[in-house]
């Protein structure tokens, strides 16, 4: 028997819902801050200053911003093939390495903006290329994405150390990290975007990387809602078996639908690489590849859900550091908890309050909540 | 009247603001059958749900032998002797009958009192009803009316004095079905109370004492079974006259459209399905596929349509070789003009949880009339939607809507008018009136028998015998995988029921 959940208004369903679920989110966060001996109220306004108080803190929050919404599509995009990708975080780290030969070869020869593209497809490649292994895996052979996108994460890290340790550190330099790019390769601030409304930025690593990420939730808005491979996808996601009736061939929806997923997950590498650092060093993926998957679920996969659940997680990480700072009782760790509740209650437990909203609205307004949504399962 | 077995007082349950039941009143007498029928969706299942402890009643009453009962679950319901057959079998597959019965009340750390003890339990409920069932027999060895007999003794086994069956008749032959009927009538004559739910009315005809109507979560009516006919009773649970038996002309049957030899088809376990069959469809005729669930029919309509590979035989369509042993494509079969409404709509034929617009393409999204490039071409999607709504009065008239809000009847009629606007030479249907209400089933029937008028040719295959002998020119009947018997349109219940049953075709002619 299926559950008769009926029909609501959409702005009850992606707005007032998600934000129910936030605000309980936040008040368990509350609680847990009491409990270490904080005041929950001045630890918000901490983390929400920290966050949002300046054109400093905002370029910031929209510079963590950016990576979690190449990778919060990218496992979005699987998702609607009915495929999940663990393996952002690998896809994206060693994506840093197609940016990296770019940069390198070419930093001192083309200015940034030829250099850009070609380091966005370079990027984009690597991804592909390395969820295309266990995409090609599971079609062909069966073997289980979810463990071997994991897998190839621990393949990727490993090969990045031996790369920046062995090959492409510069001889004679301790860290183990690129030689810093050229001019040709630095990507310009966005800090203009923040001025121009008003706001100062001293020096923020916010980079035009954010625009691109604005283009490509534009663009898997198209993929998915408006072309035929889009519904292809969602069709093989919903159903294989519809997809199988419809004449849809498996093997080529998961390998195209994770190089699809693969290439976003990589361009995420040039927002830190090419926008921040200007090298490539160990770890500059800091989990993004997972928060990607948290975005993707409190986004409900829509890239008009994923963008701003990836400033809310870009907000969690600015502000949280402001928080760790200023009240020394709180710990990068107890940031990590807050996030992880989030996670909870916008993910996992997305229909927790579901029930009870359908329940005041079919109070107040009989016909907007809809009429009795008999479905045709045998009865 | 006699003493109230089960007394039900004004019970309401929603789902969310979906009313499921509202105000039910029921009363079942002390050692009768009572039917429950009414359309899918109408609430029966989740009254009998409630009354059986899976859902509690947002209010009212249950009275039980008179007294008030609070059943919060199933093992309250059992404490108080009701017993619930599933439609679906609830059995442990690899265990014995006896360790089935046992199994939930086994009363003690060690077994092998407890099976001493239902062994000879068994044994007296055996002589008492007529129930035999080798008592050792590993589940999955049995046949389906055998398994739903241990469904049975389960529930005596717990002191059941109230038996809920729930559309019992589904998956049985006719004959089966008849001895089921036996068994039921002998348990009424011992004093035990019977509640049996079904859309089919003959059933209710055949066998209840009084009948209840549902529709839309109420009780419309109570009739005591002699004193109805089919004609009310059908009238009652749609809410206006239906037509029961299709009207239709002789066929003209053409070419050969269609054209089957050999066919093998083996499940993923490797167990042949489809053994052997031969077969062929002319241009403006319906060929009816009749049989018990689970002989091939499912396999076969898979292996034609291209979503199962086939190990021998050969299919030629329009004259032309199908590659039935490759993987062949359903999309280059659509273009070759073979239109397929499979069995299984919610899984196969719709994705529930797209628009009704986008399901209204589903296997013709790469036609040009759809596409514009590599996309979709939104507008003309939507205006060929709204035309198939409006041809075949899809309710409610909304291309937006999710698939899943539809009714089952008109989920089927989405199905039907996106395979039939596309103007097939050929059309396979299977299961076209499962889980589909009274009303929907003329509308779907009338359609089926255009398109055979139209020159199509349709082949057709349903577990409703009433269904296929209305449909057919000619019946063809499936056992174990292999057609048994050809007959006409006018062939008995009984004889179709006996080569259903596997007796072999010389045996049935006696």
């Amino acid at each position: 028997m299926s559950t008769p959940y009926a029909k609501l208004p959409r702005w009850v369903d992606y707005g007032l819902i998600p934000a129910i679920n936030l605000a309980v989110a936040f008040f368990v966060a509350g609680l847990v801050v009491m409990l270490v001996g904080e005041n929950p109220l001045s630890a918000a306004v901490i983390l929400v200053d920290g966050a949002f108080g300046g054109g400093q803190n905002i370029a910031y929050t929209l510079f963590y911003a950016t990576n979690f919404i190449f990778t919060g599509l990218a496992v979005a995009v699987a998702f609607h093939g009915g495929l999940f990708n663990i393996g952002g975080e690998g896809q994206a780290y060693i994506a840093g390495l197609g940016v990296a030969i770019v940069a390198l070869s070419l930093d001192s020869v083309f200015p940034w903006w030829i250099n850009f593209p070609i380091a966005i497809l370079a990027s984009a490649a690597v991804g592909a290329f390395w969820a295309f292994i266990p995409a090609y895996l599971q079609a062909k052979r069966g073997s289980h994405i979810v463990i071997t996108t994991i897998m190839f994460n621990f393949i990727a890290a490993s090969t990045m150390v031996y790369m920046l340790v062995d090959v492409l550190k510069p001889a004679g330099s301790m860290a183990p990290q690129t030689r810093t790019f050229l001019d040709g390769a630095h990507l310009p601030k966005l800090n203009w975007l923040l001025e121009a409304v008003g706001l100062s930025v001293r020096s923020a690593p916010l980079n035009i990387t954010f625009l691109l990420a604005l283009v490509m939730a534009f663009l898997v808005w198209l993929l998915i809602w408006r072309t035929k491979l889009g519904y292809e996808i969602r069709t093989f996601g919903y159903s294989p078996k519809a997809a199988r009736y419809a004449g849809i061939r498996e093997a080529r929806i998961i390998i195209v639908t994770m190089v699809i997923s693969g290439a976003l997950a990589g361009m995420m590498a040039l927002n830190p690489i090419m926008g921040d650092q200007h090298r490539v060093a160990l770890d500059f993926v800091t989990g993004a590849g997972f928060v990607g998957i948290a975005v993707a679920l409190m986004g409900r996969s829509h890239p008009a859900g994923i963008v701003p659940a990836a400033i809310l997680f870009g907000m969690l990480y600015q502000g949280g550091a402001e928080l760790a700072f200023e009240m020394p009782n709180i710990s990068r760790d107890m940031i990590v908890i807050i996030q992880g509740l989030v996670i909870l209650f916008a993910g996992a437990l997305e229909h927790m309050f579901r029930p009870w909203v359908q329940t005041v609205f079919a109070t107040l307004a009989p016909r907007a909540a809809g009429v009795p949504a008999t479905s045709g399962e045998g009865a | 009247m006699a003493e109230a077995a089960i007394e039900l007082i004004g019970i309401d349950k929603s789902f969310g603001p979906v009313r499921a039941n509202r105000d039910i009143h029921l009363e079942v007498p002390r050692g009768t059958i009572h039917g429950i029928i009414g359309e899918n969706g109408a609430g029966k299942s989740t009254l009998m749900s409630i009354l059986y402890g899976f859902y509690q009643a947002d209010s009212g009453e249950i009275k039980v032998g008179g007294k008030p009962t609070a059943i919060k679950s199933p093992n309250d319901a059992i404490a108080v002797g009701i017993g619930m057959v599933h439609q679906h079998f609830m059995l442990v597959e690899n265990f014995t009958v006896i360790e089935n019965v046992i199994l939930g009340a086994e009363g003690e750390a060690l077994l092998n009192t407890s099976i001493a003890k239902a062994r000879s339990e068994l044994h007296r409920l055996e002589k008492e009803y007529g129930l035999e069932v080798d008592p050792d027999a590993v589940i999955e060895e049995l046949p389906v009316g055998l398994q739903q007999r241990v469904e049975i003794l389960k529930a005596l086994y717990r002191g059941a004095e109230i038996l809920i069956l729930d559309e019992p008749t589904g998956v049985l032959t006719p004959a089966e079905a008849d001895h089921l009927f036996r068994i039921l009538r002998q348990l009424k004559e011992q004093g035990k109370t019977i509640v049996l739910i079904t859309h089919k009315l003959r059933e209710i005809m055949a066998i209840t004492d009084n009948v209840s109507v549902m529709r839309q979560g109420t009780m419309v009516a109570t009739r005591a079974t002699a004193r109805t006919t089919v004609e009310e009773l059908a009238e009652l649970m749609v809410g206006r006259r239906v037509l029961l038996r299709v009207e239709k002309g002789p066929a003209r049957p053409g070419d050969v459209k269609l054209d089957v030899s050999g066919l093998t088809v083996k499940d993923s376990r490797g167990v042949t399905m489809v053994d052997g069959v031969s077969f062929n469809v002319r241009a403006g005729e319906i060929v009816g596929i009749a049989g018990v669930a689970g002989n091939g029919q499912s396999e076969l309509l898979e292996a034609i349509s291209g979503i199962r590979k086939a190990v021998a035989g050969k299919v030629l369509l329009d004259g032309s070789p199908v590659d039935v042993s490759g993987l062949t494509d359903p999309g280059d079969l659509r273009d070759r003009g073979l239109a397929h409404v499979p069995e299984d709509r919610h899984h196969v034929g719709l994705v529930l949880p797209f628009e009704e617009n986008e399901n209204s393409i589903l296997g013709y999204h790469d036609e040009d009339q759809y596409v514009n490039g590599p996309f979709l071409d939104i507008p003309a999607i939507l205006k060929s939607a709204e035309s198939q709504i409006e041809k075949y009065d899809i309710r409610p008239p909304n291309p937006r809507l999710k698939t899943a809000n539809f009714s089952g009847g008109n989920q089927q009629k989405i199905v039907l008018a996106r395979e039939m606007e596309q103007d097939p030479g050929v059309l396979i249907v299977g299961q076209p009136t499962r889980g589909v209400d009274v009303g929907a089933i003329e509308f779907i029937h009338k359609r089926l028998i255009a398109m055979r008028d139209a020159g199509k040719a349709v082949l057709l295959v349903s577990v409703e015998l009433d269904e296929i002998r209305s449909l057919s020119d000619r019946i063809l009947v499936m056992f174990a995988g292999r057609v048994v018997g050809e007959r006409g349109p006018d062939a008995t219940e009984g004889e179709l029921g006996l080569l259903m049953a596997g007796v072999e075709e010389k045996e049935a002619a006696e």
